[in-house]
């Protein structure tokens, strides 16, 4: 693991109120390249919001967010997307009328993937099917073609992740990649996001699933009530006082 | 029946097993079986016109050519890119003011003024629909609603282009084979276009910007941009039946922008069978005849489509289209039990 000194994500005091409620209040936080970093919270604490905020889905009332040092606030989410900062959704919704791989050409027709392959991608099916494979479709001639909404959960997760990596991001944010996932379906979701870190690529990963969480994640962010109440290493960050009345109270009894 | 039992059986037929672009097929019998339903529709629609028994039913023909073209232009953008457009009415109308304008200032022909309306009503159209094109829901529908509303009332008003009495004397085509070839000509080639359009990988874009827009927004695609793109074809297809209508009546007036441009598509589209494209071909095949016939009764004609429209709705929802190809890949026969 190598975690660069270059702030790649940077978000400054962003907030949020949905109708009174404050969903994302000044929150915080640097992210390194190739660091992974979890965010962590209750049901509704403001971990989708906050992520909505920094890749543009809903517009901040207030405060900033940076990508390499360019301001992401205010542009919409396909540049944001373009580039190189993905996220993946918490509600997973395929292009359900296309079979699975064929749900990978929408964002290898994006103007980013065409750039950056110089308009030489080849056989499109094939690099498709790669990159299925890539997330732990079985390369076999069933899984890849059913269509779309027929797949179960685990392999749309994937899929969802695989739609995220078809754009050869900088930044993945992966909002709930492993819940409902079955304990065997995580421990090989595992290793495709350490193989990620290792490629450089730097990763947000909003979790409940806090064991899994911690044996990726370099630091971890808490959130609660929309606030940020703890940053760092995990064993640390698990200590304060504040974030175990928040969250692990719940946990542990 | 008997004491005897018996039972339907279906069998799917083998040759549907289908690679990107290339048929798996092993013999003649198999090739003929997928290219008969081809061959047969673009035969039939080039013989139709042949075997009509007067100038009055071919004059039919061209019109039926006309709500084809907006039905399938209707089912492309309503099944394939999700936006559900009221008021073809719009394009039509647009595309007749402009040739009609065009042909009366400079006395352009037909061959100059369709195209120079089919383009230029296709981005005037888009331009108008451009501001509801980054809502979601049913903001589209309503705006395409009421845009021919609007306009008839703001010509009426204004009393500019021919007012109420529209505009009259324009170029028309020298004789009745090119009216009926090219509208039925047109058919096909839309026709064809478009099936081979949304199976590309443009297509699937759309068809990903209706099935989950914000999952192509996250993949960086511009949402927006590709649906002009999509209203633009629309909107060009339904300006040229609107030019086309200008010159084939020599005149035209406020009744293009009318709301049988809008509302005989869509239940042509219902009836066809929704997503399959033939369909509302199929469907403008048996509606604009069935109309012609009861023209005599007036507007209760109006009636007729509705009922149409709802029976199928109700008893049919999967149309025409997608019964019978289900049926052509299906063997079906009885069997004793
Ligand atoms: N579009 C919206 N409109 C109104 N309120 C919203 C909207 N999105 C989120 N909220 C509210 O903001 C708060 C934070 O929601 P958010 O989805 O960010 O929580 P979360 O941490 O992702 O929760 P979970 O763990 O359940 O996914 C909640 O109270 C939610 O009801
Ligand atoms: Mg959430």
């Amino acid at each position: 693991m190598s975690i660069s000194e270059e702030v790649v994500l940077q978000a400054r005091n962003v907030s949020k109120t949905f109708g009174g409620v404050k969903a994302v209040n000044e929150v915080s936080f640097d992210l390194h390249g190739g660091e992974i970093m979890g965010i962590i919270g209750p049901n509704g604490s403001g971990k989708t919001t906050l992520i909505n905020l920094v890749t543009g889905f809903v517009k901040p009332d207030s405060g900033k967010v940076f990508f390499k040092g360019k301001e992401l606030t205010g542009l919409p989410p396909h540049r944001i997307a373009d580039l190189g900062v993905t996220r993946t959704f918490q509600v997973m919704r395929p292009y359900a009328s296309l079979p699975a791989y064929k749900n990978l050409i929408v964002p290898l027709c994006s103007p980013r993937v065409k750039r950056s392959s110089g308009g030489k991608l080849g056989d499109r099916d094939i690099v498709c099917i790669d990159l299925l494979e890539e997330v732990g479709f079985e390369r076999d001639a069933y899984v890849p073609y059913k269509i779309a909404s027929s797949l179960p959960l685990g392999y749309l997760k994937r899929l969802e992740l695989a739609r995220c990596l078809a754009l050869r991001p900088e930044v993945v944010i992966c909002d709930e990649v492993f819940s409902g996932l079955s304990m065997a379906e995580i421990a090989t979701m595992i290793p495709v996001i350490e193989r990620l870190q290792m490629e450089g690529m730097t990763i947000i990963m909003i979790e409940h699933r806090l064991r899994e969480l911690f044996r990726l994640a370099d630091k971890v962010m808490v959130l609660n009530f929309g606030e940020k109440i703890a940053e760092g290493v995990a064993e640390e960050v698990m200590e304060n006082e504040a974030v175990r009345e928040a969250y692990m109270g719940k946990e542990e009894k | 029946m008997g004491t005897e039992a018996r039972r339907k059986e279906r069998l799917d037929r083998g040759v549907k097993v289908r690679t990107e672009k290339l048929y798996a097929v092993s013999g003649w019998q198999e090739i003929t079986y997928l290219v008969l339903p081809r061959l047969a529709l673009i035969l039939g629609l080039l013989i139709l016109p042949l075997v009509m028994p007067s100038m009055y039913w071919q004059k039919v023909l061209c019109s039926m050519g006309v709500f084809a073209l907006l039905a399938i232009a209707f089912d492309f953008l309503a099944h394939y890119v999700g936006l559900v457009c009221l008021g073809g009415a719009l394009f039509t109308g647009v595309g007749a003011y402009i040739s009609g304008l065009l042909s009366s200032s400079t006395g352009l022909s037909p061959a100059l003024t369709i195209p120079i309306a089919t383009l230029g009503g296709g981005l005037i159209c888009t331009l108008l629909l451009l501001p509801c094109l980054p809502l979601r829901g049913v903001y589209f529908a309503i705006v395409t609603i009421i845009y021919p509303l609007a306009i008839v009332r703001i010509l009426t008003a204004l009393n500019i282009w021919g007012g109420t009495e529209g505009i009259s004397a324009l170029a028309t085509f020298p004789n009745i084979w090119v009216e009926v070839y090219l509208i039925l000509g047109m058919v096909l080639i839309v026709l064809f276009a478009l099936r081979r359009l949304v199976n590309e990988d443009y297509g699937l874009v759309l068809r990903g910007i209706k099935d989950n827009d914000q999952a192509v927004r996250a993949s960086g695609i511009n949402v927006t941009f590709y649906k002009a793109q999509a209203v633009f074809i629309t909107a060009a297809i339904g300006c040229f039946c609107g030019a086309y209508l200008s010159c084939l009546y020599g005149w035209c007036g406020l009744s293009l922008f009318a709301l049988d441009f809008s509302i005989l598509p869509i239940a042509a589209t219902v009836m066809g069978g929704l997503g399959t494209l033939v369909g509302p071909l199929l469907g403008a095949c048996i509606l604009t005849p069935l109309s012609e016939v009861l023209r005599a009764i007036g507007t209760w004609r109006i009636v007729i489509y509705c009922v149409v429209l709802l029976s199928f709705i109700v008893f049919k929802p999967e149309g025409l289209m997608n019964w019978i190809q289900r049926k052509y890949h299906q063997f079906e026969h009885w069997e004793k039990i």
